[in-house]
């Protein structure tokens, strides 16, 4: 079950910029009420417009930037926030390892920009569409900086709205999961898939329950694509 | 915190963000992989979707304790049912959000 990836030549580079930001959109629209509630937090432990978009810039994480904004708050030292936030992102290399299968062979310069804008939501955005086909590594690039862009947008208008902002209107803040869900739902063909989903989803919950922190994302995400990948191989080894 | 501590600051948290995103990437997309890796791989995106999503669903982010019946599950029902029938992530999205909305969800 090898997947059948088409190589950026078969597409045709037109069309490129429009189609990335419309497959962005649903983070975009996502990213707005965390990026405003970060902007509003963040001003709250005294950090102005100018340095919150910086953080954005340099950073573009958020779960990260909420722990550290929150650690700010609190007096922790440098050290402390940036350890925490290597570990919160370190998720991310999963993603950056599994992006090389459909960017095999690009060049470096495009690869490590790429990278700053490897994101939960622009990988599984870019993954379903590379699956799918019709897909390369510039309209993956414009998903990248369209959610990039929304994002510190976001989170700049938070920091100088300040403390106003209507939470839970229109159950924006299910945007993020519901897209996770439906990039969910593209990923499920096969058995094999659906059963690394579900271990997945169990070994997440019961990490989740009993282990502070984020690790649960990545321990899950290697347990059940290993447990799937030995199902697949002895599936293959006892076909004729 | 002076500004050239709050720079230094955020300076290296981008670059721990940073390395994680890069360093695979750079090493592995320019050399032929073998195929066990490959299939590996495929396998990372389903794992890692059903990882981030299972806990919002089924666990108080709070408590970190099992809860069935929060309007986030209750709203991923009808949402993953419309991603099944339709396949159309725009549409997934805003479904989601206003059954999310309509359950009383925030």
């Amino acid at each position: 079950m090898t997947e059948n990836l088409e190589t950026s030549a078969d597409v045709p580079r037109e069309g490129w910029l429009r189609e990335g930001m419309a497959a962005a959109w649903p983070i975009c629209l996502g990213y707005l009420p965390l990026g405003l509630a970060l902007g509003v937090l963040a001003r709250q432990a005294g950090l102005g417009p100018w340095e919150v978009g910086l953080m954005s810039v340099l950073v573009f994480a958020g779960s990260a930037q909420f722990i550290a904004v929150a650690m700010l708050a609190a007096g922790s030292s440098v050290g402390a926030i940036v350890a925490t936030t290597f570990v919160v992102n370190f998720r991310h290399f999963l993603m950056s390892s599994a992006l090389a299968v459909p960017l095999a062979g690009v060049r470096r310069g495009f690869l490590a920009l790429f990278a700053y804008g490897i994101t939960d939501e622009s990988f599984s955005v870019n993954l379903a569409r590379f699956r799918q086909g019709g897909w390369d590594r510039w309209r993956a690039l414009a998903v990248n900086q369209s959610a990039n862009a929304a994002w510190v947008a976001a989170t700049v208008a938070g920091s100088l709205a300040g403390t106003f902002i209507p939470e839970g209107a229109f159950g924006i803040g299910f945007a993020l999961p519901a897209m996770f869900l439906c990039l969910l739902v593209f990923q499920l063909q096969g058995r094999i898939h659906l059963l690394t989903a579900l271990i997945a989803g169990l070994v997440a919950v019961a990490w989740y329950r009993v282990v502070p922190g984020d690790s649960y994302v990545v321990v899950a995400a290697v347990a059940a694509a290993s447990a799937g990948y030995a199902l697949q191989r002895r599936r293959r080894g006892s076909q004729p | 915190m002076t500004w050239s501590d709050y720079l230094l600051l955020v300076a290296a948290m981008g670059a721990v963000t940073y390395l994680p995103r890069a360093l695979p990437l750079l090493a592995l997309a320019r050399r032929r992989l073998p195929q066990g890796l490959v299939d590996w791989l495929g396998l990372i995106p389903v794992a890692l979707l059903a990882a981030l999503i299972a806990p919002i669903l089924f666990a108080d982010g709070a408590t970190r304790t099992l809860t069935l019946g929060r309007p986030e599950l209750l709203a991923a029902l009808p949402t993953f049912l419309f991603a099944w029938k339709t396949r159309s992530l725009g549409g997934t999205v805003l479904v989601g959000m206003a059954c999310f909305w309509l359950l009383g969800g925030r």
